[in-house]
């Protein structure tokens, strides 16, 4: 199993067609070629963090200073940056368009990651966030721009959850 | 020397810029001088004061971004002083008001107390282009002038008491801080571009 090459590509295009321009992100496998595609355009401004729960914080800024702006992470970076999503994205009505790779789910080999493949839905729910899979290259662009739109019309986060089918090859 | 005079000194230099405050005394503190709709005051989520402000200073850099932050909170989120130095904004100044002290949450003693742990030299460990430590209400007002000439990333660690307001309160919705906050900067930024024009 490869990382999808022509879906990273897909949602690249998606990200772009829903008019982001600003990307936090903390590098993982599953999202590696999608960064590259990322850090390669002059007209995505991409920022890396040491840890996930930072991106809620510039997250935050880019929204105040009228930014549209999009997290890359994976679902284990979504549970380490749980206080900043309560305590500062949904206390103070701060938008989130999250895009998320969920390892550890549905043909998972690798054992460490299974504990917060199975977690991760409940733990979404238990927050409140509305969220949606993506399998299928067709649906992703339009889920991504939905997830986008809706993020800020409820002032909330919002997540979207990148499954194997769309990930790997 | 105390935080809230260090505050009062600049106080008047931080009606030009945007200002992220951390929780507890120095947000009560800020206020209490008088509030201005182009400060944000960060009542929780403690560490993220810096990575607020780096989301700003990033996508603003016609704007001067200062924020407050504390030696418990600053404990929270190392990895920011990473992630400011590699994005080193030129528009950010992050002041960190030591005081060794978890203040406002019962006054226990933080991992920099009695000098153990070096905020500072941690900043300039991570890459942090202008990294000073300040003892002297007078020095720290110098400092920031100092900050704002040099137009690059600068944190200024404020060596301060571990005293605070008697009383916390203000009359600032959370949700309400943030909606003025992000309709201040809209305002700003079509005056900019009406001055521009």
């Amino acid at each position: 199993m490869t990382v999808s090459y022509e879906n990273s590509k897909t949602i690249f295009a998606g990200i772009k067609a829903a008019g982001i321009r600003s990307i936090s992100a903390l590098p993982e496998t599953w999202l590696g070629p999608l960064l590259q595609r990322a850090e390669d355009d002059a007209d995505v401004h991409l920022i890396q963090v040491a840890k996930e729960e930072e991106a809620i914080g510039i997250a935050a800024g880019a929204h105040f200073a009228g930014e549209r702006h999009l997290l890359l992470m994976q679902n284990h970076g979504f549970l380490a940056a749980i206080n900043g999503i309560v305590s500062l994205a949904q206390l103070y009505s701060i938008p989130l368009c999250m895009l998320i790779a969920l390892r550890g789910h549905w043909g998972e080999p690798y054992p460490w990651h299974t504990r917060g493949g199975i977690v991760t839905e409940g733990v979404l729910r238990a927050l409140g966030i509305p969220f949606e899979y993506a399998r299928d290259p067709q649906m992703v662009g339009r889920q991504i721009r939905e997830a986008y739109t809706l993020s800020q019309s409820s002032l909330s986060p919002v997540a979207l959850l990148l499954t194997r089918d769309l990930m790997e090859d | 020397m105390e935080r809230a005079h260090c505050i009062e000194v600049i106080y008047p230099e931080l009606e030009e810029a945007l200002v992220v405050t951390i929780m507890g005394a120095s947000a009560q503190e800020l206020y209490n001088l008088g509030h201005r709709e182009n400060f944000f005051y960060l009542q929780h989520a403690m560490g993220l004061a810096s990575s607020i402000g780096l989301g700003l200073a990033l996508h603003l850099p016609d704007e001067r971004v200062v924020v407050f932050d504390g030696d418990g909170s600053v404990l929270m989120n190392l990895g920011t002083f990473a992630t400011l130095a590699r994005y080193r904004p030129d528009n950010l100044i992050h002041i960190v008001f030591d005081n060794g002290s978890l203040l406002s949450t019962g006054g226990f003693e933080s991992h920099t107390t009695s000098g153990i742990t070096d905020l500072a030299a941690m900043a300039r460990g991570a890459g942090i282009p202008h990294v000073i430590t300040i003892d002297s209400t007078l020095r720290f007002g110098e400092a920031y002038v100092e900050a704002v000439e040099r137009r690059e990333l600068s944190v200024i660690v404020a060596k301060v008491d571990a005293v605070g307001p008697d009383d916390y309160g203000m009359d600032l919705h959370l949700s309400e801080n943030a909606f003025r906050f992000a309709r201040h900067i809209r305002e700003r930024k079509l005056s900019r571009g009406a001055t521009a024009g």
